[in-house]
C-alpha cells in the first residue's frame, strides 16, 4: 500500500515536473496563461460581431474548454516524453503496478488543468468586464476541477495512442479541435446539427459548461448536479477506456517489440 | 541574379521539407480548419449583417497566418537542433537570404490552408467564394503570403535568444488573428487597438484580399501589406547581423 502511495504521489508529481517541459515559465506563461485570454478575446469579438451571445458565454466555454491544452498534452508526454528520453522500456519493465503508476501521473495533470482554466476564467471576467456572482465563485471552481478531471480522462487515451503514433502533438491539436466545435465552447449546442450536439453530450467539458454558465446565471449547484455528475461519469469513462488501452497496448509492444518504435 | 537564384531554390528545398512534415505540413492545414468550422457555425447562427463569405475569406487568412507563426518563431532553433546553424552562419552568402526564404515556405504552406478552408466552406457550409477581380485576388494572395513570411522572418530573427522560440511564435497566432480583422471588424475595437493593426502586414494583406473577392479596390491595401513586408525585411535583416555578432563574440552560436 505504501509502495502503491510512493508511486501515485511521488512518482506522478516527479513525472509531471521531469516530462511536462511546458512548466518552464517561458512556455507556460505565454502558452496557458496568455494564450487562453486571446482565445477568450478572440470568440468573444467574433460573437460580438456576429451577434450571437454575451461576453460571459464566450469567456466560461473558451475558459473551461481551455484547459484540454495542459490536460491533453501533459498526458501524451507521459509516454511520448519517456520515448524520448530513453526511459519508457525501463518504466513498463518495471513490477510497478499500473493504476498507480498511470493515474498518479494524471493527478497533478488535472489541477494544472483546473488553474489554467481558473486563470483564464478571472482573468477574461477582468478584461471584458464580465461580473459573476461571489456566491457562484466555490461552485464554478468545482465544476472547472471536474472539467480538467473529465478531459484528463481523454488524455489517457491521448496518452495510450501515443504508444502507437510517432506525431502525437497532430492528435492532441486535433482532439482540441473537436472539443473546440462540439462541447458548445463557442456554438451554442442548440445551434449544432442534431448528431453534434448528440455526440457533444459524450464529452468532456460538454456538461460542465453548461453547468459554469447556469451557475453563473444564478443557479445553485443542487440545480446543476445532474450535469456535474454527467461530466464525472464521462470522465470516468474515459479514463477506463485509457486505462484499459494503455494496458493492451503496452501488452502489444511487448509481443511485437515496438515501445520504442511507434 | 545568383541572389535570386539562393531565395527561389532556398524557397523551394524548405518548401518541400516542410510539406512532408506530419507536423507543419498536414497539421498547420487541419488545426485553423476547427477554428473556420467555429466561426462558421457562430455566423450562420447568428444575425450579423456579414455574411459566411465575408467569414470564409476570413478564416482562410487565418490558415495562412497560422501557418506562419507557429513554426517561424523556431525557425532558426530548428536548424540548431538539426545541427546545421553554425555551417549556414559560416556560408558566404548573408544569413538573411537563407532564412527568409524558410520563413517564406512557411508561408506558402498557407496556400494549402487557405484552399482547404475555402473547400472545406464550400462543401461543408455551402459557401460560394465569387471572385470579382480574379488577377486582383491572385496579386493579392502572393502579396500577403510574401509579408507574412516577412513577418515570420522578423519573428525568427527576434525569438532566437530563447529557448522556447516556438512558444513565443504561437502566442502571436491569436493576437494576429484577433486585430488583423479577419473575422472581426477592426471598428470594434477600441482605438488604442488600431494603430497595432495598422502595423501588421496581415491587416492589409486581409483587406486587399477582401476587397478583391467581393468588387472592391485592393491596390492600396496590396502596396501597404508588400510596404510592411519590406520594412519587416530591413529590420530583420539589421537584427540579424546584431544577433550573431553577438552569438559570435560570445561563443553561444549553438546554445540555447
Amino acid at each position: 500500500m505504501t509502495v502503491a502511495a510512493r508511486i501515485f504521489f511521488v512518482g506522478g508529481v516527479t513525472s509531471f515536473r521531469a516530462l511536462f517541459y511546458w512548466l518552464t515559465p517561458w512556455i507556460y506563461v505565454p502558452s496557458l496563461l496568455v494564450g487562453p485570454i486571446f482565445q477568450i478575446l478572440l470568440f468573444a469579438y467574433i460573437g460580438r460581431s456576429a451577434h450571437l451571445r454575451s461576453d460571459e458565454f464566450y469567456v466560461i466555454g473558451n475558459a473551461i474548454q481551455y484547459a484540454a491544452i495542459p490536460c491533453l498534452f501533459a498526458m501524451s508526454q507521459m509516454i511520448g516524453g519517456e520515448r524520448y528520453q530513453g526511459t519508457l522500456s525501463a518504466i513498463l519493465v518495471s513490477p510497478a503496478g499500473r493504476i498507480p503508476l498511470f493515474f498518479g501521473r494524471s493527478m497533478p495533470v488535472v489541477v494544472n488543468g483546473a488553474f489554467v482554466a481558473a486563470v483564464a476564467l478571472a482573468l477574461g471576467c477582468l478584461i471584458l468586464d464580465v461580473r459573476l456572482p461571489l456566491s457562484s465563485i466555490a461552485p464554478i471552481a468545482l465544476v472547472v476541477l471536474i472539467a480538467a478531471f473529465s478531459c484528463t480522462g481523454l488524455g489517457l487515451i491521448n496518452a495510450a495512442i501515443s504508444l502507437r503514433l510517432r506525431e502525437n502533438a497532430v492528435l492532441t491539436n486535433v482532439i482540441f479541435g473537436f472539443l473546440l466545435i462540439f462541447t458548445g465552447a463557442n456554438v451554442p449546442l442548440d445551434s449544432l446539427p442534431g448528431w453534434m450536439s448528440t455526440s457533444a453530450q459524450g464529452m468532456p467539458f460538454t456538461h460542465a459548461i453548461v453547468a459554469a454558465r447556469r451557475l453563473a446565471d444564478g443557479a445553485s449547484l443542487g440545480a446543476v448536479g445532474g450535469l456535474v455528475g454527467a461530466e464525472v461519469l464521462v470522465g470516468l469513462a474515459y479514463g477506463l477506456c485509457g486505462y484499459a488501452l494503455l494496458r493492451w497496448f503496452e501488452a502489444q509492444g511487448r509481443r511485437y517489440a515496438t515501445l520504442e518504435r511507434a | 541574379m545568383r541572389t535570386l537564384r539562393l531565395l527561389g531554390m532556398g524557397w523551394y528545398f524548405q518548401f518541400k521539407m516542410i510539406s512532408r512534415s506530419a507536423f507543419e505540413g498536414v497539421g498547420q492545414v487541419i488545426w485553423p480548419l476547427f477554428f473556420a468550422t467555429v466561426a462558421f457555425f457562430v455566423f450562420r447562427a447568428g444575425d450579423s449583417p456579414r455574411t459566411l463569405l465575408y467569414a470564409s475569406l476570413g478564416a482562410a487568412v487565418m490558415g495562412m497566418w497560422s501557418a506562419t507563426s507557429t513554426t517561424a518563431g523556431a525557425a532558426m532553433q530548428r536548424e540548431r537542433w538539426f545541427g546545421t546553424l553554425e555551417l549556414l552562419v559560416a556560408t558566404p552568402p548573408h544569413f538573411s537570404l537563407i532564412l527568409l526564404p524558410v520563413t517564406l515556405g512557411m508561408a506558402t504552406i498557407g496556400l494549402y490552408c487557405m484552399a482547404a478552408t475555402l473547400l472545406w466552406g464550400r462543401f461543408l457550409f455551402g459557401i460560394h467564394v465569387s471572385i470579382v477581380h480574379p488577377l486582383l485576388f491572385g496579386l493579392s494572395i502572393l502579396g500577403t503570403v510574401i509579408s507574412f513570411g516577412a513577418l515570420g522572418f522578423l519573428f525568427a530573427v527576434c525569438f532566437v535568444r530563447f529557448r522556447a522560440a516556438w512558444a513565443l511564435g504561437n502566442l502571436f497566432e491569436y493576437p494576429v488573428w484577433l486585430i488583423g480583422g479577419f473575422l472581426v471588424p477592426l471598428a470594434l475595437f477600441p482605438d488604442w487597438v488600431h494603430p497595432i493593426s495598422w502595423a501588421l502586414a496581415p491587416t492589409w494583406g486581409m483587406n486587399a484580399i477582401r476587397e478583391s473577392a467581393l468588387g472592391g479596390s485592393p491596390l492600396d491595401d496590396l502596396a501597404l501589406c508588400l510596404g510592411l513586408g519590406v520594412a519587416y525585411v530591413a529590420l530583420g535583416v539589421l537584427v540579424t547581423e546584431r544577433v550573431l555578432r553577438a552569438a559570435r563574440v560570445r561563443g553561444a552560436l549553438s546554445l540555447t
